[in-house]
Order: structure tokens, then C-alpha cells, then sequence
């Protein structure tokens, strides 16, 4: 921007650029317009309707008197808590770790197996996870019985779901995460970092004092997008499902229920969507508390 | 009129019609015989294009009549589309009916699905999209071929009056028994629940370590054991749900199940996981089940793979003092789609998958059209396979015409999921099924709430 002030160019360089832009954002608003904002419209329209009829908040009602409604609420909040708090607390603790490590082929190695799960597409990687928590083919069959778990069905019993889908997340999401991280920790310039160890800050104090409040935008980042991915839980769930022939519900998370409502003996399109507006309000609503407490749309 | 009231009294009419099915289509068959009238099929059909090919939905197992049917019938073409048959409570066959409602088109003419209740929603009309499955008896097949059927047989697919289905098998539960291991231990084949229960006695003292069935599946627990001791928890009367979990019919099945479960007569591991082969192949004395344990069960080289002559099938088990009554897991259904270009061709092969000259041989478990079943019989029984040549066919046709007609096989949710996730975990960690009956009734009672049934 200052270079272009400086060099003084004639406009139409500068409506090239402005059309280039345009160009290469409008393939992601394209895509944003027909399968993110379109797709919201037409739930919202449903949402309200019946049958074509304008009906108020019939449907809202309706699903708030679901029996299945608030359990589910229940379970997406619980699994949610426990991994946006635990991805966050790890994730930023792991980064810390490997880009203390000097040794330059052990950061590397480990920053590329921490990535590797990340490559499983989520229903593989639930596959995976299903051989691991049944005791009676699990190669550590020994650690579940560590926990009393001598069956599948006590595996997967529900108070100990969050808990599973949490560590099926981590395994899967995090080590993209760490990569990021590591990454915006390379962004910290060694002059800070220099001053830092000058004044006797030792690897804990910089990292408290210097490193974290440097990487909040990107923690509040991770935090808004985890927390959009969490609310959604469906594979895995779904999948556990079908595994444990029933014992983990069809309706266990709200994505479920969604997809159930719709599609289940109800086939009630129309309640479905009511629970995707419900979801996405609050999504939105604790993604722009991050937004905000991140200070994501700040300018340095 | 708010969404709920919208929606009720639509459900509720399809509950009293499938209740009342079994008289109504009955009556009604006597005097209906080719209602040709304007409208040739009783519905609004689409134009007919004689000749334009079918496509048939259809799970692995049932591929084979399929192409059967392509050989015998080259002048009709057909494109065959796998799924999953809908089975296990996937819903796939509701869940992409519901998109192509929504789309207005792309509707395959002819659906197998291995679920019993589909006729709850597949009968009627949808988010104002016209009902799925094509009535049958108003054109599409004759009244007379429909009339083959064994009693009772289509009552789950009979709606208004009207046939929406063709069943392919029956499942009536009777008690699969290994006669060898009968005969090597001195023990008599039970007749009784109370026999059962006995035998469960002495086989945990004598042989610990054999079992007389498995309680590890819903459709053993609930379908096959509940629904054959006649507990009324799972009922419907018009609109109205109930679940009487303190009649004495369903407290004796759940006492007599926590202690055959204690004491190890019933196993908790499902019939088609790896654990139970592993476990009692060659250690399963008896187990009560529907008629299609033969290929599944009991000749399945990867389950209990029985040689020859060593399994029979007896009576199904009942209370001592009452009358045979027995349960009914799954059966299996063709729907013809009221979308179809070429319903002559749909009729032709609905009638072929389940009467055809090869269906005696491709139908797996009991035949539900008569003259099939009766076949299928003379097969099993002349097999040699079955211990019991001389009664094999008596045992399963007394099953067949058993069938307990309390149990709301027809409602719009399933009875298996509350077993699933209530009473099999509970039972895993050590407790018993009477500890958790109170969570099992609510889920039933929540389950018909939210179906539009009103709960008494």
C-alpha cells in the first residue's frame, strides 16, 4: 500500500489490482453465496414455514418440546466444553514444546507425526478408533482395563462419550493446529524474544509473558473454528452408532437429531431446520464473543 | 394451525387404519376384484411409457432374484441399484424417498427394505408430496394373486383398506434346538417358558459354560423374547400408545431373563459379532428365534456352521396354562412407487419376487406367499438337514399362524433402540434389566409422544 503512494502509479494499475482481488476472492464468495448463505436463507425460510405456510415460531416450539432436544443440547455442550478448553490448553502447550526443541530433525519429525491423523478423512479415522476402544481386538485392550472396560458397550457407555469423541477430535484436529501455532510462534520476532531472555525470563516466563498474549488472535481463532466444528458433531457419533448396534443413540448429538427429525418417522423438514437456526445462533453468538475477546478483527 | 395440530390427526388416522387393517383388507378383498374405474390404478399415476425401464433398489442378499428376473424377463428392462436394504434401522430408504419428495423427481420404481413399519410413512402423503409406495390392489396386481398371501401377512403394509406392499418372508419365532446336545446330555426338548427357565437351572449346574440363547441383540431380547411372552408394552389401539410394564406377562419374561442372565444361560454377546462364534459355537444348546436363524444362524459357516442333522426346530416356547403365541422378527417388504412410468412392469415384478419359479429357492427364511411357503417347506423338511424331517414343517407353519397379534409391529418408531441404549448398557456394568424398566417405559412413552400417539 505505502509503496504504491510512493511510486505514484496511474490509477488503472491500481483498478488492475482492485479486479484481481475481486477475482480471486470471488471464487470462495461464490462457493460462501451457494453452499454456505443460500442454504442458511432457505433453512430459515423452512424454519418458519409449514407445508409453504407462514407459522411463526410453531416450529421452534415444537422442538423445544422434544424430549430428545435437550439432552442432545446436553451431550454437544459437555463434548464441546472439554475439547475447546483441552484443544486449546495442548495445543498451545505442545507448540510451545516443539518449537523450544533446538534440534532440528526432531522438530520437524515431530511436527509431521502430530500432523499425519489430520490426513485421515473423519469417518476413516472413527473406523480406526472403533478397533481401539473394544476391548476384545483393542491393541490397548490393557489401558481400557485399566479404566474397568471389558466390553465395547462399557466403552462407549454414554457419560464416557464426551470424553472419546474429544480424544477422536484431538487426535484428528490438533496436529494441524500445532502446525499453526508453531508457525505464528515463528512470527514472534527474535528481537522480543532476545530482550526477553535478557531480562532473565526463563522458557515458562516467556511463554506466559511474551509468547501466549502474542498468540491470542490465533487461539481465538482456533477457539471460533473448533467451536463451529464442535456444535456440529455428527460422524462420529453416527458412526459409534451403527457400531455399537444402538447403545450410543441416533439422536445423540443435535446434528443427529436434525438429521433424524427430517429424515426419521417424523420426516419433518420443517423442525429440522428450526434446530439448524438454533445451532447456528448460538454458534454465531459464542464465535463472536471469541471474535471480539480475540480482538480478531483488530489491526496490529 | 400450529405445525402440531397439522401434523397429529394425519398420523393418527394411519395408526387406527394399520391397526384395523387385518379385517378391513380382508372384507375388502372379497368384493373389490379389479376396481378398474377413470383412474385404472386408484391413485394419481403418472403417464404410463410401456416399456420405459424400472429401476429397483435392492440390498446385496436379494440381488439374485433380481437378476433372475432380468433373465426370465428380458422384454422389461431393468437397472438394478444396491443400498443397503434399509436394514438395521439405517433409514436410508426414508431419508432419500424424503430428498426426491423434495426434489419432485428421481424416484426408483421398486424398494426393498428389510423394516416392517415403513408402510407408517410410505403410505401417506408427504410434506405434501403424494404418497410413495403405489396401493397395489387397485390395478397394479389382481385382487386374486393378492389373496395367496398366508393371513395376517400384509397387514403391515395394509393402510386405508389398501395393499401399499408385497412381503417377501415371515419370521415367526419358534425354539431352534441342538438335538445332538440334547441327546448328550439326557434333556428334554422345553415347551414352556417355565421349562425353558428350568432346563437354564440345570444346564448352568451340570454344563457351565452353554447357553440357551443370547440376549445381546434387541431383536432377541425385545422382538423374539418379549413379543413371544405377550407383554404388553409396546401396544397400540387406534391412536393411543401404551406400555404396561407391570402386566404379569412382562414382568415374568424380564424376571425370567435377569436370571438366566445371571446364571450364564443367556449370553450378552450379539449373534453377529465376532465374540459370540468365538465364544459358543459349538456351546449353544437352544435359542428361541425367527425361522430365518436357519441360513443366518445356524447353517452360517461363520456362526454356528451345525452339520447336518444335528439342529431341529420345536414348538414355539409359551407360558404354561396359555395358548401359543410367539413373536415375529423382521420379514422384508416390496414397495412399488406411485411415481412409476411402467407399472405394469413394477406389478409384473413384485409378483415375481415373491411367487416367481425362483423364489422358492432365492427367498431366504419363510416364504410369506402361501404356495411359496408351502414349497419352501417340502424343500427344508426333504433337505435331511433339519433333525426333525417329520414335524419341521408342522413346528414353523404353528408358529406362522401364532404370530401375537398385541405387539404394534406397525408403529412409527421401533422397539429396539430402548434395549440398545438403555438396558444392554446397564446390563454390561452389572445391573439388571427390572433396574432400568422404568427408563425403558419413558423412552417408549417419549418415543410415541413425539410420533403423534397419545400416551395412556
Amino acid at each position: 500500500m505505502g509503496r504504491q503512494r510512493v511510486a505514484k502509479r496511474p490509477r488503472s494499475r491500481n483498478r488492475a489490482q482492485t479486479l484481481i482481488g475481486y477475482l480471486f476472492s470471488s471464487g470462495y464468495g461464490v462457493l460462501l453465496l451457494v453452499f454456505g448463505v443460500l442454504p442458511m436463507a432457505y433453512a430459515l425460510y423452512l424454519s418458519l414455514t409449514k407445508a409453504g405456510q407462514f407459522v411463526g415460531l410453531d416450529n421452534f416450539v415444537k422442538i423445544l418440546g422434544d424430549f430428545r432436544f435437550f439432552p442432545a443440547v446436553q451431550h454437544v455442550a459437555i463434548f464441546v466444553a472439554i475439547w475447546v478448553v483441552s484443544l486449546i490448553v495442548l495445543v498451545v502447550v505442545l507448540a510451545l514444546i516443539v518449537h523450544a526443541v533446538r534440534v532440528r530433525w526432531l522438530s520437524s519429525t515431530t511436527r509431521f507425526l502430530f500432523y499425519i491423523p489430520g490426513a485421515f478423512a473423519g469417518s476413516a479415522g472413527v473406523m480406526l478408533w472403533l478397533f481401539l476402544l473394544d476391548p476384545s481386538v483393542s491393541p490397548v485392550s490393557v489401558v481400557l482395563g485399566q479404566f474397568g472396560f471389558t466390553s465395547f458397550i462399557q466403552t462407549v457407555a454414554q457419560p464416557n462419550l464426551p470424553v472419546i469423541f474429544t480424544v477422536i477430535a484431538f487426535w484428528t484436529g490438533a496436529g494441524g493446529w500445532i502446525i499453526i501455532m508453531f508457525g505464528a510462534l515463528n512470527n514472534i520476532s527474535q528481537e522480543i524474544m532476545e530482550a526477553a531472555r535478557i531480562d532473565g525470563a526463563g522458557p515458562i516466563k516467556t511463554a506466559w509473558y511474551i509468547q501466549i498474549p502474542l498468540l491470542r488472535k490465533w487461539i481465538a481463532y482456533m477457539a471460533v473454528i473448533s467451536l463451529a466444528f464442535g456444535s456440529q458433531l455428527f460422524v462420529e457419533p453416527k458412526i459409534l452408532s451403527l457400531a455399537s448396534r444402538g447403545v450410543v443413540p441416533k439422536d445423540y448429538s443435535l446434528n443427529q437429531l436434525a438429521y433424524l427429525i427430517a429424515f426419521g418417522p417424523q420426516g419433518d423438514f420443517n423442525g429440522s431446520a428450526a434446530i439448524s437456526i438454533l445451532l447456528l445462533v448460538v454458534a454465531m453468538a459464542l464465535a463472536a464473543f471469541f471474535v471480539f475477546k480475540g480482538g480478531l478483527f483488530e489491526r496490529d | 394451525m400450529s405445525a402440531q395440530h397439522h401434523r397429529l390427526p394425519r398420523i393418527r388416522r394411519a395408526m387406527s387404519l394399520t391397526a384395523a387393517a387385518a379385517t378391513v383388507v380382508l372384507l375388502a378383498a372379497g368384493c373389490s376384484g379389479g376396481t378398474g374405474t377413470d383412474d385404472s390404478y386408484g391413485f394419481p399415476a403418472v403417464e404410463q411409457v410401456p416399456d420405459s425401464p424400472i429401476t429397483i433398489w435392492v440390498d446385496a442378499d436379494r440381488t439374485a432374484i433380481v437378476e433372475a428376473f432380468q433373465e426370465d424377463h428380458p422384454e422389461i428392462p431393468v437397472n438394478i441399484e444396491t443400498y443397503d436394504g434399509n436394514s438395521g434401522g439405517s433409514d436410508s430408504f426414508h431419508t432419500k424417498i424424503s430428498l426426491f419428495d423434495q426434489a419432485g423427481e428421481g424416484w426408483p420404481d421398486v424398494v426393498w427394505s428389510t423394516q416392517v413399519n415403513d408402510a407408517s410413512w410410505a403410505a401417506r402423503e408427504q410434506n405434501g408430496v403424494q404418497a410413495f409406495a403405489a396401493a397395489l390392489d387397485q390395478g397394479v396386481i389382481d385382487q386374486e394373486w393378492l389373496d395367496g398371501y398366508t393371513a395376517n401377512a400384509l397387514d403391515p403394509v395394509t393402510v386405508d383398506g389398501h395393499v401399499y406392499g408385497v412381503r417377501d418372508n415371515l419370521a415367526p419365532v419358534v425354539f431352534w434346538y441342538n438335538k445332538a446336545l440334547f441327546d448328550e446330555f439326557g434333556y428334554e426338548i422345553p415347551e414352556t417358558w417355565e421349562d425353558y427357565q428350568a432346563l437354564g437351572d440345570k444346564l448352568a449346574a451340570e454344563h457351565p459354560g452353554y447357553i440357551l440363547g443370547s440376549i445381546g441383540d434387541p431383536f432377541t431380547a425385545v422382538l423374539t423374547n418379549m413379543w413371544s411372552a405377550q407383554a404388553p408394552i409396546y401396544t397400540v389401539d387406534g391412536d393411543t400408545f401404551s406400555a404396561d410394564f407391570s402386566d404379569d406377562h412382562t414382568t415374568r419374561m424380564i424376571d425370567l431373563m435377569d436370571h438366566m442372565f445371571a446364571n450364564g444361560t443367556l449370553a450378552i454377546e450379539g449373534l453377529f459379532t465376532a465374540d459370540f462364534p468365538a465364544a459358543y459355537k459349538d456351546k449353544v444348546l437352544g435359542i428361541p428365534g425367527p425361522t430365518w436363524f436357519t441360513g443366518a444362524i445356524i447353517q452360517n459357516p461363520d456362526i454356528l456352521d451345525a452339520p447336518a442333522g444335528t439342529w431341529g426346530a420345536g414348538y414355539p416356547l409359551h407360558w404354561e396354562g396359555e395358548d401359543i403365541a410367539t413373536g415375529n422378527v423382521g420379514g422384508g417388504f416390496w414397495y412399488g412407487s406411485s411415481h412409476s412410468k411402467n407399472l405394469e412392469a413394477v406389478g409384473a415384478f413384485l409378483q415375481y419376487a415373491v411367487s416367481g419359479p425362483r423364489s422358492v429357492e432365492l427367498i431366504t427364511g419363510l416364504p410369506a406367499y402361501e404356495s411359496t411357503a408351502s414349497e419352501w417347506l417340502d424343500v427344508q423338511a426333504s433337505s435331511g438337514y433339519w433333525a426333525n424331517s417329520d414335524t419341521f414343517k408342522d413346528v414353523v407353519s404353528t408358529g406362522a399362524s401364532n404370530i401375537w397379534q398385541g405387539w404394534g409391529a406397525t408403529l412409527a418408531f421401533s422397539s429396539e433402540p430402548a434395549w440398545a441404549e438403555i438396558v444392554a448398557p446397564a446390563l454390561a456394568s452389572g445391573g439388571t434389566i427390572a433396574s432400568v424398566v422404568d427408563e425403558w417405559q419413558t423412552k417408549y412413552e417419549n418415543d410415541a409422544q413425539v410420533n403423534g400417539y397419545t400416551v395412556k
